[in-house]
């Protein structure tokens, strides 16, 4: 069976995110009132599984062991039957 | 063993971009240099070698994080003969790039010998941006197969290149992390002021926002070592900025007294 994952990964709460800031201020010299910019980056991925829990399984291991730095990323994902 | 017969490996990725100046400064140490792509290197393995380097650059694009793919792809395909390597007490370089290679592979910090996760990271600079100019670095540990020919408390010189080299610990452990690497004195190299006080994370003496003014670390017994300067950039007299106004030239730039420090312990224990 084939899987859609999405993932988002994104920089901890509390660790400073300077393409955020730069982006906020970019934003605020475009006239916007903007408070706070956090980026993340997303991928997309079809996965070959033998269930859902799979899937969900390997989406994980997938982010602890490429996607993710556990030092400073915090990751979250969905993933769907194709 | 004879300076002629220690063999260096420079390896290579595709965006790897500070191999051959690499290569040419440990040439002219009088080693064997071989400069080898990553897919070579497999092939033939770490065994040959005293000195494994892996140079600046922006291998496979920086893409998922500055050396995460490279990392992977030497933990997934040669693990076990790097731990080998590394257990045999041979040398394992890391500059700039190379340095965020080897933490993505969990060889450094390396705080219970090789990790499958990494423990620490180099986040992007804190001012976002790519951070090309001389720094002065503070030398904390000269007891290191890499700093032998430096004193404690020395002031160099070393540019450095990069957009992504703010050294980082985990929020949560950050202090217990930072305490492990003062007392294993895995802390080689700090960022700092021109008459060796502490840069105190101000910039633009630390260039990035890096934890504790971090330029470069160690793993525990000393011979693995990353750091975000470019030793192969301040290596020869004529690479320093201000030479021609000086009225007499050092021998060399500060970045020599690394590389040849490595060729000599070589020399000395193998």
């Amino acid at each position: 069976m084939r899987f859609k994952c999405r993932v988002e990964v994104s920089l901890k709460p509390g660790l400073s995110d300077p393409e955020g800031e730069t982006t906020k201020n970019a934003l605020i010299n475009l006239g916007y009132r903007v408070g706070k910019v956090r980026v993340s980056k997303v991928y997309e991925l079809v996965l070959e599984a033998q269930s859902l829990g799979e899937a969900k399984k390997l989406t994980e291991e997938i982010c602890n062991r490429l996607l993710a730095n556990p030092t400073k990323d915090d990751y979250r994902f969905e993933v769907r039957k194709l | 063993m004879k300076r002629e017969n220690v063999k260096v490996c420079v390896v290579r990725a595709g965006g790897t971009n500070c191999d051959l100046e690499t290569e040419v400064a440990f040439e002219s140490l009088g080693v064997k240099v071989d400069l080898l792509r990553t897919q070579k290197l497999l092939e033939r393995g770490l065994a040959d070698y005293h000195i494994v380097v892996f140079p600046g650059g922006f291998s496979y694009g920086d893409y998922v994080r500055a050396g995460a793919i490279w990392a992977k792809l030497m933990q997934s395909k040669l693990l076990p003969e790097i731990s080998r390597y590394v257990e045999d007490g041979r040398l394992l370089l890391g500059i700039c790039n190379g340095f965020q290679v080897l933490v993505e592979m969990g060889v450094l910090p390396a705080f219970h010998g090789l990790s499958m996760y990494p423990e620490a990271a180099l986040a992007t600079n804190l001012n976002a941006r790519y951070e090309c100019r001389w720094v002065y670095l503070r030398v904390e540990n000269p007891k290191t197969p890499f700093t032998s020919l430096l004193e404690e408390g020395k002031v160099i010189r070393i540019p450095v290149g990069h957009g992504e080299g703010r050294f980082v610990l985990p929020k949560d452990r950050e202090k217990e992390y930072l305490k492990k690497l003062l007392r294993n004195r895995q802390i080689v190299l700090r960022y700092a002021k021109s008459d060796g006080r502490p840069a105190e994370t101000i910039y633009p003496f630390n260039p990035n926002g890096s934890v504790y003014d971090i330029a470069g670390i160690c793993n525990p017994q000393g011979n693995v070592f990353g750091l975000m300067p470019h030793p192969e950039r301040a290596f020869f007299w004529w690479q320093l900025p201000d030479w021609t106004r000086m009225e007499s030239p050092p021998k060399h730039g500060d970045g020599w007294f690394i590389l040849e420090s490595a060729v000599s312990y070589v020399c000395e224990n193998f």
